[in-house]
């Protein structure tokens, strides 16, 4: 059996997370996360439409099965990100919060020396931070030290789909911090979520892999079966790889 | 008077509160977080929470997002 995944003191049993943006509309994204198996949801924070002509998100996201995961995408600065923040504890009555300081418009590339500034504030404010940071082991070493849950590192661009661009970065970071690792932004397909897992990260966070498929439902329950295929390869060891062959049936006993 | 709801103006009645503004856009409570001036009032406060000339409120939620 495999140990479930613990973040803040909160243990879930999936270990893909899914964003809810970027849906054609609420039933498919609806059956969409039924069919990823996702315990955890990542949300935005925006101001509410005053005539309230639009359906409201969580009129879709039933509270009772899923957390929340309130992110603070679109912040540029450490101060916006923690008022983002403290708005997301106030709404949502959870302290756990997806950190984001954006530092470029063209990449969604952390700004990591506000991310950690940020990070620093919002543990001593008593919030369950999970930073999504780049894939530099000193980075998550240090966010790690400063109280942080977990840590997010990219795989490749947010929304980019380029998959997993640097294993070896990954893996280093695996080795350098002890809080669970979850990739964060770049996966597009169900391989690149395999991989992930199979490096022997904790978890795997996508909106727009199985928002932005054709059939988002489908691609969902791809991903579930990818994570968790990939966890069992990861747990199940893997055989090492060698440039040549080894036989697989016996050289005794042949007749010929 | 004259106050800032999300950017937009908006006058108010004397004696309005945060919970008042809420009620008046019937937005419910228990879904939205409430920002004056940049910084946060708690829920506990909204019925207290007594609106200025000039306030620039944020009223938030949560939305679709990764």
């Amino acid at each position: 059996m495999d140990t479930p995944l613990s973040i803040g003191g909160k243990t879930f049993r999936s270990r893909l997370l899914v964003g809810t943006g970027k849906y054609p509309d609420y039933p498919t994204m609806v059956r969409a996360l039924e069919a990823s198996g996702a315990e955890i949801v990542t949300v935005a924070v925006r101001r509410v439409n005053l005539d309230r002509s639009k359906e409201s998100l969580l009129d879709h996201v039933d509270l009772k099965r899923y957390t929340l995961l309130p992110n603070t995408a679109a912040c540029y600065t450490a101060d916006d990100a923690i008022r983002t923040c403290l708005l997301a504890r106030e709404a949502g009555m959870s302290n756990f919060v997806k950190l984001e300081v954006i530092g470029d418009e063209k990449t969604l590339f952390p700004d990591t020396e506000a991310l950690l500034a940020a990070a620093k504030v919002l543990v001593k404010e008593g919030f369950i931070v999970l930073p999504y940071t780049n894939d530099d082991p000193i980075m998550a070493k240090k966010l790690e030290d400063a109280g942080c849950a977990a840590v997010m590192p990219l795989a490749a661009p947010i929304g980019s789909g380029l998959g997993i661009r640097n294993p070896y970065n990954l893996k280093i970071l695996l080795d350098a911090v002890k809080v669970p690792v979850i990739v964060d932004a770049g996966v597009g397909t169900a391989s690149d979520a395999a991989v992930a897992m199979e490096l022997g990260c904790d978890g795997v966070l996508m909106n727009t892999g199985i928002a932005g498929a054709k059939d988002p439902v489908t691609m969902a329950e791809a991903m579930r079966e990818a994570v968790s295929a990939g966890r069992k390869a990861f747990r199940a060891g893997r055989i090492p790889r060698k440039l040549f062959a080894t036989a697989s049936s016996p050289l005794d006993g042949t007749f010929f | 008077m004259e106050i800032l709801v999300n950017g937009e103006p908006r006058i108010v009645g004397d004696g309005a509160t945060v919970r008042s503004l809420l009620r008046e856009l019937s937005l419910p409570e228990s879904r939205v977080a409430v920002e004056r001036n940049r910084s946060l009032v708690r829920k506990a406060e909204f019925e207290n929470a007594a609106l200025a000339e000039g306030d620039r409120i944020e009223i938030v939620t949560f939305v679709g997002g990764g």
